[in-house]
């Protein structure tokens, strides 16, 4: 019973580790499938995280604090939109200098207005999204085997995490069952035939990065309002390239990115129980070993030595209309 | 494909582009200086004068500068072969690695002038060998190069972790880094040149691998533009296929060229290392790395504009510290920032102001631009 009871906490916290993750992979679904890179998202939750978290505590509002998180988010993205949609410019490039631009001034506006060194104050009850209890869980913990699955894995997250879910069966729906979706990712692919058709190839892509803030803005919340009680310096610490990584693996699919992420947070939170515990057969695990996992997993997966990963084929090219 | 933007003078694409660029990211930096609350002219005159004031700034510009320049390097030579080489960061790192087990295995046997080639050798071999794998599978397998040499970035962080915690700290300590090199690991100091000049310095790590840096920038410039396999990296970054229809091996290039990089990348660990902290310890590169990125845009990819732009580097990561001493609201995060605006204006939008430039060009002189040239054959 004690070793069920050990199971059932990895995989409630591999449920909240991996939301951050599919949130900002999923978010680098859209911007991708519109060949459009994005290396950063890691930038784009930053800003969002401390965007959410400064809001929430000015305001006391959470909703407040996540919808300035959105609002933040996507005019990050919508800066990347300018410098590789409008002026062509190199898509990678502008991602390295969004994550340099948001390291930097979220500690520099922290500090400047909190004056906690980079922090943003303790958010109090109210100002952060809470757990939501389902009917029924606390008097179902007793019950063996269910009881412990319901209270724990399904109930007692916060609405953010049912959010996270959700946007997977929903991203799906868009990108596969609606025109927009239809679109976006044949300007992934092609995007000059988009254009013969009379589409918009750069309004159609902004579009796609507007999801990309939203979801990393929603991303960044989740890691200042759920998951800690405000903003702390470079608090993303690599989920936005974990979550690219995860995209890969996931072959830019939204329900393999759901796994995907669900595998990466698992190896976290696995790595976080496992910490100096023997493991049967294999003997002691470093950490680092654990931690460097989902990137070597990555490189391998990249190398095609588990299937192919192909990327959307107009990915990092800039459209340029034929004169 | 027909490129979108018509030719330039050279002197305004190599330089007054540039520098419109830089005073844009610098005018957007101001305005965060602003909405901080303070004075961004004020901010720009301490932080010129904790630079280049005193020759204590100078030194300590020049250390810093030293860094940027190898990481530039790096980031160029890989770039004039069609490749982003985001890993300089994670190379370095490792590299670190090689330097510590030379540095502790010969420091207290041979003098510093015999230590420092093993050393520079090391370096670059195991930044070039963390380079190696990326550029494999990019040749090879073809999986993109940025995305494997940022996993690898990581993967390298992880490695060094567990190296300096379970093989190189001294038993018995508890802070995860090597023991002090003694004298036979540390390098000589070159302060003494500033103050030829009539300068006071106290103490500052500036140290002769700023010579190794040079030299490497003349190496990198003679490679790129004067051998035979500068020329294949050159062809092959402008077009593969010619590249493959000129009979130059893909496979052969890619790696090549990434294992100088990563070479590069390698020895930009021995300025901080053996000329500094005279240990490797956790986190040592600090984002030179990633620097290495700006100063090689900023320097559109020329060895000399490398070494300018990493002197202005140097200067920003010296003067910032001044700046966040004098003014409590402004942290050395600043930096970073204007990093990121010199990459987004120099880099991602370094094409914004072009047609503006090219319109005032055209309206003086249409000949500068190539007016008459274009005209008539319809491009």
């Amino acid at each position: 019973m004690d070793f069920f009871n050990a199971i059932v906490q990895v995989l409630d916290s591999t449920i909240r580790l991996s939301v951050p993750l599919l949130l900002a992979c999923l978010a680098g679904l859209y911007s991708e499938r519109a060949g459009v890179f994005d290396i950063g998202l890691e930038g784009k939750m930053l800003v969002g995280a401390f965007a959410g978290a400064a809001a929430a505590s000015v305001f006391h509002s959470a909703y407040l604090g996540l919808g300035m998180a959105i609002l933040i988010s996507v005019a990050f993205a919508l800066i990347h939109g300018f410098a590789s949609i409008t002026h062509r410019g190199n898509q990678i490039v502008s991602g390295v200098a969004i994550n340099f631009i948001a390291a930097g001034s979220t500690i520099m506006l922290g500090q400047a207005w909190f004056q906690q060194g980079g922090r943003t104050p303790a958010l109090a009850a109210g100002e952060r999204f809470e757990a939501i209890t389902w009917p029924g869980a606390d008097a179902l913990r007793s019950v063996p085997i269910l009881g412990p699955i319901y209270s724990e894995l399904i109930s007692g997250h916060s609405v953010l995490v049912y959010l996270a879910f959700l946007a997977v069966p929903f991203t799906w729906w868009v990108l596969f069952r609606t025109r927009f979706g239809l679109r976006l990712r044949a300007v992934g692919e092609n995007p000059a035939a988009v254009d013969t058709a009379g589409i918009s190839v750069a309004w159609l892509r902004y579009r796609a990065l507007i999801c990309t803030g939203v979801l990393t803005g929603i991303a960044g919340a989740y890691l200042s309002m759920v998951q800690n009680g405000g903003f702390v310096k470079d608090m993303t610490a690599g989920k936005g390239y974990i979550a690219l990584a995860a995209l890969i693996f996931a072959k830019w699919k939204p329900v393999n990115a759901m796994f995907a992420c669900l595998l990466f947070g698992f190896l976290d939170a696995a790595s976080i129980r496992l910490q100096g515990t023997p493991l049967p057969l294999i003997g002691k695990v470093p950490v680092q070993f654990m931690q460097a996992l989902p990137y070597v997993l990555t490189v391998i997966l990249l190398a095609g030595f588990i299937g192919k990963a192909i990327p959307p084929r107009a990915g990092g090219v800039p459209y340029v209309k034929e004169r | 494909m027909s490129t979108p933007y018509a030719k330039l003078p050279a002197w305004a694409d190599y330089v007054l582009i540039p520098l419109i660029n830089l005073f844009v990211a610098f005018v957007v930096a101001g305005f965060v200086v602003i909405l901080v609350g303070e004075n961004p002219l004020r901010a720009a005159v301490v932080l010129v004068e904790g630079a280049f004031g005193r020759g204590q700034g100078i030194a300590f510009t020049l250390f810093y500068a030293t860094t940027f320049i190898f990481s530039g390097l790096s980031v160029a030579v890989a770039a004039h072969c069609g490749l982003f080489n985001i890993g300089g960061e994670g190379q370095g790192y490792i590299a670190g690695l090689g330097i510590g087990i030379v540095c502790l295995a010969f420091d207290s046997v041979l003098p510093w002038w015999l230590t420092f080639p093993i050393a520079i050798v090391a370096a670059a071999a195991m930044g070039a060998l963390w380079a190696l794998i990326p550029a494999y599978l990019q040749a090879k397998r073809g999986s993109h190069i940025v995305i494997t040499t940022i996993m690898f970035n990581f993967i390298a962080a992880s490695v060094m972790v567990y190296a300096l915690v379970g093989m190189l700290k001294p038993p018995g300590s508890m802070a995860p880094q090597t023991r002090t090199f003694l004298e036979g690991a540390q390098l000589p100091k070159l302060n003494w040149v500033i103050e030829l000049f009539g300068a006071k310095i106290r103490s500052a790590p500036f140290n002769v691998s700023s010579l190794l840096a040079l030299a490497m920038a003349f190496l990198v410039w003679a490679l790129i533009w004067r051998t035979k396999l500068g020329y294949e990296m050159r062809t092959y970054g402008h077009s593969p296929k010619a590249a493959r229809y000129a009979g130059i091996s893909e496979i052969r290039i890619i790696i090549i060229a990434m294992m100088i990089s990563g070479a590069l990348a390698g020895m930009m660990a021995l300025n901080p290392t053996m000329g500094d902290q005279h240990n490797v310890a956790l986190e040592f590169v600090s984002g030179a790395g990633f620097v290495g990125i700006a100063v090689a845009l900023m320097g559109r990819l020329h060895p000399v504009g490398i070494v300018l732009a990493a002197i202005l580097f140097g200067m920003l990561y010296q003067g910032g510290a001044e700046l966040a001493f004098e003014m409590p609201a402004i942290s050395r995060d600043m930096i970073v920032i204007i990093q990121g605006l010199v990459i987004l204006f120099a880099g991602a939008l370094e094409h914004m102001f072009r047609p503006y430039v090219q319109a005032l060009f055209a309206s003086l002189s249409p000949k500068s631009v190539g007016m008459e040239a274009v005209k008539g054959k319809g491009a």
